[in-house]
């Protein structure tokens, strides 16, 4: 079978498209982390006390873990140990402080939005979607305001939240992911540099998607932004975050964290398309996404829904998780992770049912290609007080050749007989009888494999808002057709 | 059409087609009847390209041309289409956009415009009534759920959908009930034409009373030991296929 095995090598080899680097003058902290990186990223934010000293607290956190070796070592991820002291945790492009217009924008970095196919000029802008651009350390603009604030809703970058709105982010920053959480949320809370706010007024429905663009582009840089959600009362929105970086050989390190509330009847829709670099076909290079994501469904009836497409990033640890903490909360998880090469994934989600009628859905498609391993890694909890919880489980791995690796490891933890637990697992290749049956429809080899595979990952491509499922489509057909393109 | 000479085939170590000759000309109907195990499937397959079959020797000429050595997707292109024995399934693909896959992918192959998928959907609107199915089925995935007689009637809608050339039918009428049944002849019957050709492959007569055959051979232990027309149908229904056996093994023993 010479065809497929050519297929399955060139899945392997597929380039990276948004490999490039834009040249811009840059603003940088000193390598390294310590008490005054810390004062210099907080000052530079012109953050008030309480802010610097949560951080603080935080880096003191991160260094006890970190003394005591408490890295976490439990998943299925292999990597030589990070440097924190090489990395530079701010570095933004030098403009002045305060953009009073797009105009004021560093052309080049327009430039590399439009490349990425996210157009921030008023006149090119994506009709019915509001953007926040992140670039490096700070985020660059964020397109819609004026319409969304006529809602009352406020979309910002973190910085300007924390100025603007002090006592929303005082109150919820760390309430669902405190600093303590584990070793990469404590670094992250020591070094936010920015993110997106999102606050949604009781009663409103936002009238158009929300999207936070990443974009790493610095040289040495980490990025960890952290981005915080609140949905009211009663209210609804649909958030999407894409994210891409330039092809380097050094390992960059992504550690975000981001949070998540529904008060009573409130619904947050949260979709990703994560497409950072992975690496090149030896594995060199690529971005470390160690990204600790969290919801909580504090009111009754509210529900939390995590979509996620997962193509890029050398190594993927996270758990888009959701606390059910509310009566009758519902939290959805819907993944695809796509490894190819020497990438490594190990992702999946946590369900802590608290509430009573609580439920949760979890549905997890995995793809291994080359030499890649893909862990779904998942825990579902059902507490003493969470009568007649339901959860429903399906992780299903797809293999594409004999030298890449898919594992299941789901835990279950029921503290209360009422519950009502599903779950399915299998592990399939593409079968040659598939493709031959393809084929004698007159479909080539590498168009099976696309239809074979987007057939697999339908289940979670449909839970996508339309734009971004043809959007996630072409991402996984890029990966995937080897010679097309 | 299709020049079939000496042609051996076999699955690993084991050869399957001992030596088999056959000649199809258009607007013939040829049917191949045989017991289980006596290589009808794999002549099939093996005329599709299956790379699980490996031709040995002999050679496959169709429209002049050899098609050893032809992708399975090519030979599909050139306009044979195998109707199967066991339709796969293929989970989360709508049987619609796989079936216009499929047919755009021949479209294209020939330099001709794709459909669309209205202009598709007008095309199967009109064939699915070849095969009385409900079009709501297309709306489903690649057999996914069907049933035998389901998964049959498809195998057929697609041959009318893609309107090959030579259709090599492999048993489409194992596990069908007598209505079933009638559906997929008639839809059979509806595709011939004088520029097409159909090979039907079958363990039993009594489709042939159905789709009413040119010429019928009986292919034995990978070698075809009778031919003849329709009425050679009759006498397998009658006398058996040992009996068959035991009178061409003793053609070979005296030839």
């Amino acid at each position: 079978m010479t065809t497929t095995n050519q297929v399955v090598k060139d899945v392997a080899r597929q380039e990276y498209k948004y490999g490039f680097v834009t040249d811009v003058e840059q603003e940088s902290a000193p390598p390294g982390l310590n008490e005054d990186t810390i004062r210099f990223i907080s000052a530079k934010k012109n953050e008030p006390d309480w802010m610097l000293e949560w951080r603080m607290k935080a880096y003191r956190h991160f260094l006890s873990l970190l003394d005591g070796e408490r890295l976490p070592g439990w998943a299925n991820i292999y990597h030589p140990p990070v440097d924190f002291q090489d990395i530079i945790y701010y570095s933004a492009p030098k403009a002045k402080p305060e953009l009073a217009s797009l105009d004021e924008v560093d052309p080049e970095i327009l430039k590399t939005y439009e490349k990425l196919g996210i157009p921030l000029q008023e006149q090119k802008r994506l009709a019915g979607v509001a953007v926040d651009a992140v670039f490096d350390s700070v985020s660059i603009t964020t397109t819609f305001k004026e319409e969304l604030s006529k809602h009352g809703i406020i979309f910002c970058s973190m910085s300007e939240a924390v100025q603007e709105h002090p006592e929303l982010v005082r109150k919820y920053i760390g309430s669902v992911v405190p600093y303590t959480d584990n070793f990469y949320a404590a670094l992250n809370a020591a070094v936010f540099s920015d993110g997106s706010f999102c606050y949604i007024p009781t009663g409103v429905r936002c009238p158009m998607e929300l999207t936070t663009y990443f974009r790493i582009n610095s040289e040495g840089s980490g990025q960890f932004e952290r981005t915080l959600i609140i949905a009211d009362e009663g209210s609804y929105v649909s958030y999407l975050e894409g994210c891409s970086a330039p092809m380097r050989d050094e390992n960059q390190l992504h550690a975000a964290v981001v949070e998540l509330i529904t008060l009573d009847n409130a619904e947050i829709k949260y979709s990703t398309i994560q497409n950072w670099y992975p690496g090149d076909e030896q594995g060199k290079g690529g971005i470390y996404n160690f990204v600790t994501k969290r919801g909580k469904c504090e009111g009754r009836n509210s529900k939390i829904s995590w979509t996620q497409v997962e193509t890029g990033s050398a190594i993927t640890w996270k758990y888009p998780s959701v606390i059910l903490q509310g009566d009758n909360s519902i939290g959805e998880f819907y993944s695809v992770a796509l490894t190819k090469a020497y990438q490594q994934a190990d992702t999946g989600t946590k369900m802590i049912h608290m509430g009573k009628n609580t439920r949760s859905t979890i549905i997890a498609k995995g793809i291994s290609a080359g030499h890649a391993q893909n862990t779904y890694r998942g825990l579902v909890r059902v507490m003493p007080k969470a009568d007649n919880a339901w959860n429903f489980t399906q992780c299903d791995s797809l293999l594409l050749g004999d030298q890449c690796g898919a594992h299941t490891t789901p835990y279950v933890e029921v503290r209360n007989n009422s519950a009502h637990l599903e779950h399915e697992a299998f592990t399939s290749k593409v079968s040659e009888d598939q493709l031959f049956y393809c084929n004698q429809r007159g479909i080539s080899i590498e168009e099976a494999h696309s239809l074979i595979i987007n057939g697999f990952c339908k289940e979670v491509f449909k839970q996508l808002p339309l734009e971004f499922a043809v959007e996630a489509t072409r991402l996984l057909d890029m990966n995937l057709e080897g010679t097309v393109g | 059409m299709l020049q079939i000479t000496d042609l051996h085939a076999a699955i690993g170590d084991v050869e399957i087609l001992k030596g088999v000759d056959l000649s199809v000309s258009a607007g013939e109907v040829h049917a191949i009847m045989g017991p289980n195990g006596s290589g009808k499937s794999t002549l099939a397959n093996v005329l599709a390209g299956n790379p699980s079959f490996a031709v040995t020797s002999g050679d496959v000429l169709f429209e002049g041309e050899s098609l050893l050595g032809a992708l399975p997707e090519d030979r599909a292109r050139a306009g044979i289409f195998l109707c199967f024995q066991h339709p796969i399934e293929v989970p989360g693909v709508r049987l619609d956009h796989f079936m216009r896959a499929g047919f755009n992918a021949i479209r294209k192959s020939k330099g001709m415009d794709e459909f669309d998928v209205l202009k598709f959907d007008r095309l199967l609107n009109e064939r699915v009534d070849v095969v009385e199915m409900d079009r709501n089925l297309t709306k489903r995935a690649v057999n996914e759920g069907f049933s035998g007689g389901e998964k049959k009637r498809n195998e057929v809608l697609q041959m009318a959908v893609f309107e090959p050339k030579l259709s090599i039918l492999d048993e489409p009428d194992s596990g069908l009930d007598v209505d079933a049944l009638r559906i997929v002849a008639a839809g059979i019957n509806q595709l011939r034409r004088p520029d097409n050709a159909v090979i039907l492959v079958t363990h039993y007569q009594r489709i042939l009373n159905y789709v009413v055959p040119d010429r019928v051979h009986v292919l034995i232990d990978g070698r075809i030991v009778r031919s003849g027309g329709k009425e050679l149908a009759l006498e397998v229904e009658s006398r058996g296929y040992d009996h068959l056996g035991r009178s061409a093994e003793a053609i070979t023993a005296s030839g």
